[in-house]
């Protein structure tokens, strides 16, 4: 069976540099076979966050030859053979140890969000179709791969100001839940930063889960956070009645 | 001198962040306690996003005829009655209540006509009642359960691994783990701990389960004390995936049975006729697991060892909607479009029924406070699960392992920690820094060698016996091994203690597994392959007495016999 040669990086936040390992290629093999044969064989302290090797859990994540994935998916006669597959930690992260990366920051936005809120006397009768909007967000497996692609947290970090995609496909299923009653419209303008979004779809681009992670959850909340903040017929209604109205 | 270890104080511990674990935190916080889960992987990655088809719970809204009763009788009859009959019955009775919990707190399943909770038929459920989002089920489960539990304030240790329980004058007292990040030290003092830290796959080569999957919480049980219950019984799920090689064992979920999936052999004969016609392809796993090893080793598999399940029948849209991951798991890693061909699936080891013995109300173990829920515990599925009661499992006895938790924290004043417990546990964990063995992953390689061939779907007393000395000479090897590089993030370093755990259990299936001179459920011997009656009437424990591995018999108590009635009714 013919080999091909994977360049890994290996190091820490102090610094490192790739090292390349001859592995054996099997058919059907994926870069996270390949990461395992390694560990296996050669390099056992070659730290990788890996768990189902199915696609499920987005722990995998990596950039192989320079493009963000999850490794259980990429397979290995995909990518051009006669080079180095080049594997490297996802950029936007901290660097803990080779392929392992600190995520703590997507935790920490995480907690900012007001969880689902039921509306009192909510029928629990819902609709299919009503249901699928909100699943094709609940699909997301947290693989960070869109907030390590995305510009504003890659090439700005600005982490102090922005929750990044994967947060606003999670406030999008929880807004537009038939049944929840909470509003998270100011956070999304204020806390979560949604207008440093400026809708370029990397994110989309690269969810494992196909996920239309723009079209569908960013640009209808834009819509809202503006229908809201700068709509003037909408500020004289509220103004009118002191309230806003939840849509969902 | 100055410990080498920080110290974190909570009421109740609990370790493993898959569904019975986050749903036991919920459930303690909300009883006033303080509450810790510690888990290996990062918050979000246990192995219950894994689950796929559903959670079984008999909710009515598809087969109105469906009740709890059902519902027990299914899951005794699939357990063939070697299920603790207390824990099958609240089971069945708050399964529904569970999963309208659920709904209540944002997890959004697929729906009726009408609005309700859309249910899907499955093995050995008489009824359609599993409760499903896709294929994507334990998703849901899990980021629901996630995200009550951070926003009602459980703290959340993430990569971190506990190797020893700490125990004063035979009540728990707090734990002893390590940051996989670091490689530092972390002292849990606790008055309760709820062990949930799933199955013990990792043991056998062709697994659907993850590298999480070493059996810790049992192991961890074991040392502590605690009895071990029915560790013979592994399920192997009937269908993982058998190529490529890279995607052995990964799992094809039974809903594509459910959703009128076709099993056939290379012939193309539709083989489950011969050995379940009554259930054909939605009989319980454990047949259809032996059928289509049967079908392999008599000459009939396919290209690749399996057998072909189809469900190209149904409209493509259908397939794509239903089981979506299905189908991309297929097309990206093995090249088959499932909604025009047939998969390749075979055997693979996906599940143990046995684990910590614990009492059906509370989930407390024989050790005070020392609780089990979910796959760590043993009782609920007997000789075999059903497809789908696992996750109504990990919801229903997570919350009562969380009450009686939280109930035995009031009750008790923290105890003291030996230092000497500790100090005996640093020196365990960094020993193979100094060893001069071989690396731990040779070592795990020839263990799941040994358990895939000799302790797998049919055993035999000679298999076992080689297993058993096998077994003895991977502890040495084990406890020689050794690792290279730093303390900070080294899978080698963690592989070497999870080793120990899956040894532990390792013994403790093959112990069980050669006692129990009969055939039944998931543990099928060549040598015996019929049911014995007096089998019916016992448990197997496994407990360590005088650091060696002793096993036990243990009496079923009756049936009361409200529930033999139910039982006995077709």
């Amino acid at each position: 069976m013919a080999d091909t040669v994977l360049r890994v990086f290996r190091g820490d936040a102090g610094g490192g540099a790739t090292v390349d390992y001859q592995v054996p290629v099997a058919p059907g093999m994926v870069v996270l076979d390949a990461l395992h044969y390694i560990q296996g064989h050669i390099a056992p302290d070659l730290a990788v966050r890996w768990n189902c090797k199915a696609g499920k859990c987005g722990s995998c994540s990596a950039e192989v030859n320079g493009r963000p994935r999850l490794t259980c998916k990429t397979r290995m006669d995909a990518l051009p053979n006669d080079e180095p597959i080049v594997v490297m930690p996802m950029k936007s992260f901290p660097k803990i140890k080779d392929l392992v990366t600190d995520v703590s920051w997507n935790y920490a936005v995480n907690r900012k969000i007001p969880p689902f809120q039921p509306r009192p006397g909510a029928d629990w009768k819902i609709s299919q179709l009503d249901v699928d909007r909100v699943q094709e967000f609940r699909k997301c497996i947290e693989c960070f791969l869109c907030q390590n692609v995305c510009h504003v947290l890659r090439d700005h970090d600005k982490k102090e100001q922005f929750g990044g995609p994967r947060f606003f496909v999670r406030v999008a299923g929880l807004e537009m839940h038939p049944l929840d009653g909470a509003n998270r419209i100011g956070l999304l303008k204020d806390e979560l930063g949604l207008g440093l979004c400026n809708i370029t779809k990397c994110c989309t681009e690269v969810c494992p889960e196909e996920i239309h992670i723009t079209d569908n959850a960013i640009i209808p909340l834009k819509e809202r956070v503006v229908d809201e903040f700068y709509d003037p017929i909408t500020m004289l209604f509220r103004k009118l009645r002191g309230t806003s109205e939840k849509r969902n | 001198m100055t410990a080498n270890y920080e110290v974190k104080e909570h009421d109740v511990l609990i370790i493993g962040a898959g569904g019975a674990g986050l749903r036991a935190a919920i459930e303690a916080l909300a009883q006033g306690a303080s509450v810790g889960v510690v888990c290996k992987s990062l918050l979000g990655k246990a192995h219950t996003v894994m689950a796929e088809g559903g959670i079984a719970a008999a909710m009515c809204n598809v087969d109105a005829a469906d009740s709890w009763k059902v519902h027990f009788r299914d899951t005794m009859r699939g357990g063939k009655l070697l299920n603790n009959w207390r824990m099958a019955q609240l089971h069945a009775q708050e399964a529904p209540a569970r999963v309208e919990e659920l709904e209540q707190w944002g997890a959004l399943f697929d729906r009726t006509e009408n609005g309700t909770i859309l249910q899907r038929a499955f093995g050995g459920h008489t009824f359609k009642r599993l409760c499903h989002v896709g294929d994507r089920t334990g998703l849901e489960l899990i980021r629901t359960l996630q995200d009550r539990g951070v926003q009602q304030g459980i703290d959340c240790y993430m990569e971190c691994t506990v190797t020893r329980l700490l125990v004063e004058n035979g009540r728990f007292v707090g734990a002893f783990a390590y940051w996989r990040e670091t490689g530092r030290f972390v002292v849990f003092k606790a008055k309760a701990v709820v062990i949930a830290t799933g199955g013990i796959g990792q043991a056998w080569t062709v697994t659907s389960n993850s590298w999480e999957y070493t059996g810790d919480g049992m192991a961890l049980a074991y040392e502590a004390g605690a009895e071990l219950m029915d560790m013979e019984f592994v399920q192997f799920h009937p269908t993982g995936m058998v190529w490529p090689p890279g995607v052995q064992g990964i799992l094809v979920t039974e809903a594509v049975r459910g959703e009128g999936g076709i099993l056939r052999n290379k012939l193309g004969e539709r083989f489950m006729e011969k050995y379940d016609p009554k259930r054909m392809e939605l009989s319980t796993r454990d047949v259809v697991a032996r059928s289509i090893y049967t079908e392999v080793r008599e000459g009939r598999g396919t290209e690749h060892g399996g057998a072909y399940l189809d469900i190209s029948h149904k409209p493509a849209e259908y397939v794509k909607k239903k089981l979506p991951s299905m189908y991309h798991q297929f097309k990206e890693l093995a090249d088959v479009d499932i909604t025009k061909g047939p998969m390749e699936v075979g055997p693979t080891c996906h599940y143990v029924m046995g684990g910590i013995r614990v009492e059906a109300e509370t989930g407390q173990s024989t050790v005070p406070g020392i609780f089990a829920a979910g796959e760590a515990a043993a009782g609920l599925h007997g000789a075999n699960r059903l497809g789908g009661n696992s996750l109504s499992d990990l919801l229903v006895f997570g919350r009562r392992a969380g009450i009686a938790a939280a109930a035995h924290a009031k009750s008790v004043k923290s105890g003291a920690t030996d230092s000497a417990q500790i100090q005996e546990a640093e020196k365990e964990l960094l020993a193979p820094f100094s060893n001069e063995g071989e690396s731990p992953y040779a070592v795990h390689r020839d263990l799941q060698t040994v358990m895939q061939s000799l302790v797998g779907i049919y055993r035999t007393a000679d298999d076992l016996e080689r297993a058993s000395t096998e077994l003895q000479m991977l502890k040495a090897r084990a406890t020689a091994a050794s690792v290279e590089g730093s303390r900070m993030f080294n899978p080698g370093w963690h592989l070497s203690r999870e080793l120990k755990s899956m040894l532990i259990v390792a013994e403790a299936v093959t112990k069980s597994a050669m006692a129990r001179a009969e055939s039944r459920g998931a543990h099928s011997r060549i040598d015996f392959p019929d049911l014995d009656a007096a089998w019916e009437k016992k448990h197997n424990i496994i407990v360590g007495e005088a650091g060696a591995m002793v096993r036990k018999e243990m009496p079923i108590p009756d049936l009361p016999a409200d529930l033999q009635e139910i039982l006995a009714q077709e």
